[in-house]
C-alpha cells in the first residue's frame, strides 16, 4: 500500500508540514492571509478582483454606526476576519421592514444581528480565540453552471499553487451534509479539475472518490468551468502577492464580475489528490526543478497547462 | 543545509548522550536494573513535647552502624537546640537542650539506613559483665529449675536458648514460667526476664529494640512499632534470637535502634514525651549503596547529578523524567501512525495521572469527567457565552465534577475515587472546550474518535511511563534524555507517510 502511495507521488501531511509549508511559506507571512481583511487589501492593490468591501466593523462601539452603512445594500455577506471552516458567516439575501432575510429563509431582527456581530467581535469564530473583526462585503451572486450539481451554498473553486504555478485544482461543490458550506470537512464534495482544459474530473466525498452529487444525484464530471485561464492567471499572481510559494487559492465566478479571490490558504489540504486521482509529489518536484525558467504569470500558466494535464 | 545541520546536532546528541550513559553504566557501576540487592530506607524519629517554660533536655536513642546495616546521612532537625550526640554503653544517643520552651516542641531525628553484607566476622567484641538485676527468692528456684530443663533439652547454647524463647511461648506455660512471666506477659517482658534468666546462667544477654523495615504496601511514610528481640553473647560475639520463633538470627529487615531497659526517648522539664518512628523505602535504592560502599569511585559526577539533591526534589523529578519519554510515545503516535489526539501534551499528562488513580478507574474517570463536561459546554453553546468566560464556566464545572465523584466514591468506599483530584484540570478544560468546537464543526463522529485516540494514546503512555525499568534508567541516567531528544529533533524531519496515511488515501492506492 505505501508503495503505491509512494509511487504515484502521494503528498502526505508530514511531508507537506516539514519541506513545502516550512520550506516556502515563512512564518512571518502568514498573518498576510490568516487575516482576511488583509487579504482583500493585498489583492486590490495588487489588482485582483475581490467581492467589494462595503466596511468592517472592528471595535463594539463601531456597531451602533452601522445601521447607516447597511442601507445603501439590499444584500450582503457578513463574515469574521479570522473565520475557520465557514463558521461565523452570516449571508443576507433580502432586507424585511428593517430585519434581514438569509439564504435559507430565517429572518434575523436587527438586534439579532448586533449580536452576532458582538460575537464575531469577541472572538468566538476566529483562530486560537483572539479578538476578531467583521467584514461587510458583496454577495456573490454564482454563476448558474454549477446549479445542477450543489446544495444550495456557495461553490467554490481551490486552486494549489506552488511558487506561482498552479498545480493541482478542485471545484468544492456544497452538500446538504455540509450544510451549504464548500468545506470538504463538513461533507462537501470536491471534484478535480483538469488545469489543461478547466473541465470536472471525478471527486471525493470523505475519503471516497464519487462521481455524482449525493443530494442532486447529477453527474458532475465533464462540467467545463467558464474563464479558466482567468483563473489560473488570478491564482498564479498571488504568489508574487504574498511571497507564500505554497498556497491554496479560493476563487468563486460570479455571474457578472466573473472570478474573485474568496481567500488564501497557506496549508492547503490534501484530498484533493483523492479528487484529481492524483499525487502532487510529482507535480512538485517538477516545478521545483522548472520555476526559475518560468519568468512571468503567463509562463507559469501555460507551463502548467502544458505539464499538468489531466 | 538545515538537514545536514540537524543530522549533525542528532549525532552530537546521540554520542553525548550514549557515551555517558555507558560510561555510568560499565565504568561507573551504576545499576542498570530497578531492583538490585542492597537495599536503602528513610527512617526518622520525631519527638514531640510540650514545654513548660523552663529548660528542657531531650534524649533519644539512635541506632548505629551493625554488621547487617549501615546508618548514613544523618540529620537534626531542631532548630535552636543545642545537640550533642553521645555514646552510652554501646548505645548512641542524641540529647537536645534548650534554655527555655514552652508550647509543643517538634525534634526530628532523620538517617538512611542501608543494608550491607558484611561477615559477621567484625562483629568480635570484647566479653561484656553481665549486667541484669538477679533474681531472689522463689523466683531465683524457678529461673534455676528453667535453664535446667532448657539445658537437658538442647545440645549447646543457641538451642539452649531457642528451648528456653519456646517455652516462654507456650500457650500453656509451666508454672515456672508462669511466675516469672507474670499474667499477660509482652513480647518485652518476655524478652527482658529472658535476659535476666541467662544472667542468672551466667550467659551474658540483652534486650535489642528497634524497628522492622518490612516493605509496606507502596505507603511512602509508615509509622511503625517497635519491635524487640534477645542477644546472646557466645563464642565472642552477639547472637540474636527472634523472640516469637526463637530462631536465630532475627529477619534480616530487623534494624536494631538502641539495646536495655530504658525508653527510647527520655525527658527533663517537660511533659507529654511521644516518639513517632516511621520508615520509608528510598527511591534511589541501589545507588547509594554503590556510590557509599565505594564502587563508584567518581563522587564528583555524583556531586552533580540528581543524586545530590533532597530526596523530596528527587521525587519531582523522577516523575518529571517521564513526561519526555511519554512525549516520544505521542511523537510517534500522532506523527508516524497518525492518531488523532486533543491538545499536544493531553494524553501524556493524562497518563501521568493515570499512575495515581491506575488504568481502568483513570479511564472510567476521565470519562466520566469529560462526558459530564462536555453535555454542560453543549448547554453553555445554547446560551452563547462568549470566549473566556465561557471557558471559566467550564473549568468551575470541572472543578465541581472532580469535587463530586471524590465526595461520591469516597461514601461508596471507593478509595481510588479520591485521586481523581490529581487530574490536571486545565487539561481537562481544554479537552472539552476543544472536542466540543471539533464536535460542532466536524461532528461527533470526528469529535469521538478523537477523544478515543487521546485516551488510547493516553493508556498506551501510563503503560510505558509505568514500567520500573524505563523510571529507573531515565532517572539514573538522565543523558538518555538526550538521545531520546536526538531521536525525537529526527523524528521532526521524518516525510515518510503516517500509517493512518493508508486510510486516508485508500482509494488512490487501491488502484
Amino acid at each position: 500500500m505505501i508503495k503505491t502511495l509512494r509511487e504515484k507521488g502521494i503528498l502526505a501531511i508530514n511531508r507537506r508540514n516539514a519541506e513545502y509549508t516550512f520550506g516556502y511559506n515563512p512564518r512571518r507571512l502568514y498573518p498576510l492571509v490568516d487575516d482576511k481583511l488583509r487579504t482583500k487589501q493585498l489583492a486590490q492593490a495588487g489588482g485582483i478582483s475581490v467581492p467589494e468591501l462595503y466596511g468592517v466593523v472592528e471595535a463594539p462601539g463601531q456597531v451602533r454606526g452601522l445601521s447607516e452603512l447597511l442601507k445603501r445594500y439590499e444584500d450582503f455577506v457578513l463574515k469574521p476576519a479570522h473565520g475557520s471552516g465557514g463558521q461565523g458567516i452570516l449571508v443576507i439575501s433580502e432586507r424585511l421592514n428593517g430585519n434581514f432575510r438569509q439564504v435559507d429563509g430565517l429572518v434575523m431582527t436587527r438586534d439579532e444581528l448586533n449580536f452576532h456581530i458582538f460575537n464575531v467581535l469577541s472572538g468566538l469564530y476566529s483562530l486560537g480565540g483572539q479578538t476578531d473583526a467583521a467584514m461587510i462585503e458583496y454577495r456573490v451572486v454564482f454563476d448558474p453552471v454549477f446549479d445542477a450539481v450543489s446544495y444550495k451554498g456557495v461553490p467554490d473553486i481551490r486552486i494549489v499553487v506552488f511558487l506561482g504555478v498552479p498545480v493541482m485544482s478542485m471545484i468544492r461543490l456544497p452538500t446538504r451534509a455540509s450544510g451549504g458550506k464548500a468545506n470538504l470537512h463538513q461533507g462537501a464534495i470536491g471534484a478535480g479539475i483538469d488545469l489543461a482544459t478547466g473541465t470536472t474530473l471525478s471527486g471525493v466525498l470523505g475519503n471516497d472518490i464519487v462521481t455524482r452529487h449525493p443530494d442532486t444525484l447529477n453527474s458532475f464530471t465533464g462540467l467545463e468551468i467558464p474563464c479558466w485561464n482567468d483563473l489560473l492567471r488570478l491564482a498564479s499572481r498571488c504568489y508574487g502577492l504574498t511571497g507564500l510559494g505554497y498556497l491554496g487559492v479560493d476563487i468563486v465566478l460570479d455571474k457578472e464580475k466573473g472570478p474573485l479571490l474568496l481567500e488564501l490558504n497557506a496549508r492547503p489540504g490534501l484530498n484533493i489528490q483523492i479528487a484529481n486521482k492524483a499525487g502532487l509529489l510529482p507535480r512538485l518536484h517538477l516545478v521545483e526543478k522548472e520555476h526559475e525558467k518560468l519568468s512571468d504569470v503567463e509562463d507559469r500558466v501555460e507551463f502548467a497547462k502544458d505539464r499538468f494535464a489531466a | 543545509m538545515n538537514k545536514v545541520q540537524l543530522y549533525v546536532l542528532v549525532a552530537v546528541l546521540a554520542l553525548v548522550g550514549l557515551g555517558l550513559f555507558l560510561y555510568k553504566a560499565f565504568f561507573l557501576g551504576f545499576p542498570l536494573k530497578p531492583k538490585t540487592r542492597s537495599q536503602v530506607w528513610n527512617v526518622e524519629a520525631r519527638v514531640t513535647f510540650v514545654g513548660e517554660n523552663r529548660p528542657v533536655k531531650v534524649s533519644l536513642f539512635i541506632p548505629s552502624s551493625t554488621t547487617r546495616f549501615a546508618v548514613v546521612d544523618e540529620h537534626f532537625v531542631s532548630s535552636g537546640y543545642g545537640l550533642l550526640a553521645t555514646l552510652e554503653e554501646g548505645n548512641r544517643k542524641a540529647v537536645w537542650s534548650v534554655r527555655r520552651a514552652s508550647g509543643k516542641q517538634s525534634l526530628y531525628y532523620q538517617a538512611v539506613v542501608r543494608a550491607v553484607r558484611t561477615r559477621a566476622a567484625s562483629g568480635r567484641t570484647e566479653e561484656p559483665a553481665i549486667t541484669s538485676q538477679p533474681f531472689t527468692g522463689p523466683k531465683l528456684e524457678a529461673a534455676k529449675t528453667i535453664i535446667e530443663l532448657a539445658r537437658s533439652r538442647s545440645a549447646d547454647t543457641p538451642t539452649m536458648i531457642s528451648e528456653l524463647i519456646s517455652s516462654f511461648n507456650r500457650a500453656q506455660p509451666d508454672e515456672n514460667v508462669a511466675a516469672l512471666l507474670g499474667p499477660n506477659p509482652t513480647v518485652l517482658r518476655k524478652t527482658e526476664i529472658a535476659v535476666r534468666v541467662l544472667g542468672q546462667a551466667g550467659i551474658p544477654a540483652r534486650v535489642i529494640r528497634g524497628i522492622s523495615l518490612e516493605e509496606n504496601s507502596g505507603d511512602f511514610s509508615k509509622k511503625v512499632a517497635l519491635v524487640q528481640w534477645l542477644e546472646v553473647y557466645h563464642n565472642k560475639r552477639w547472637l540474636s534470637f527472634d523472640p516469637y520463633r526463637g530462631k536465630t538470627p532475627v529477619p534480616t529487615k530487623w534494624l536494631p535502634w538502641w539495646w536495655g531497659n530504658q525508653n527510647l526517648a527520655q525527658i527533663e522539664g517537660g511533659s507529654k514525651l511521644n516518639v513517632v518512628l516511621s520508615v520509608s523505602p528510598k527511591v534511589e535504592e541501589g545507588l547509594t549503596a554503590a556510590v557509599t560502599s565505594g564502587a563508584i569511585s567518581k563522587p564528583l559526577l555524583l556531586r552533580f547529578s540528581l543524586f545530590g539533591l533532597p530526596v523530596n526534589t528527587q521525587a519531582v523529578y523522577r516523575i518529571m523524567f517521564l513526561i519526555p519519554v511519554g512525549a516520544f510515545l505521542l511523537v510517534i503516535m500522532r506523527n508516524v501512525i497518525g492518531v488523532k489526539t486533543f491538545g499536544t501534551f493531553m494524553p501524556v499528562l493524562i497518563g501521568l495521572a493515570f499512575r495515581e488513580t491506575g488504568l481502568l478507574w483513570g479511564i472510567l474517570f476521565f470519562t466520566v469527567v469529560v462526558t459530564l463536561g462536555l453535555w454542560v459546554r453543549f448547554y453553555l453553546e445554547r446560551l452563547k457565552l462568549l470566549l473566556v468566560p465561557r471557558l471559566s464556566a467550564v473549568l468551575i464545572t470541572v472543578i465541581l465534577l472532580m469535587a463530586g465523584i471524590s465526595i461520591l466514591t469516597h461514601n461508596l468506599g471507593i478509595h481510588r475515587g479520591l485521586s481523581v483530584a490529581l487530574f490536571p484540570l486545565v487539561i481537562l478544560t481544554m479537552t472539552i472546550e476543544r472536542m466540543s468546537i471539533v464536535w460542532e464543526e466536524r461532528g461527533a463522529y470526528e469529535a469521538i474518535i478523537s477523544g478515543l485516540g487521546s485516551l488510547l494514546t493516553a493508556a498506551l503512555a501510563f503503560l510505558v511511563m509505568n514500567i520500573k525499568l524505563i523510571e529507573h534508567l531515565v532517572f539514573v541516567f538522565p543523558e538518555l534524555l538526550l538521545i531520546l531528544l536526538a531521536a525525537t529533533m529526527l523524528l521532526g524531519r521524518y516525510t515518510g507517510y503516517r500509517l493512518s496515511d493508508i486510510y486516508r488515501f485508500r482509494s488512490l492506492a487501491r488502484e
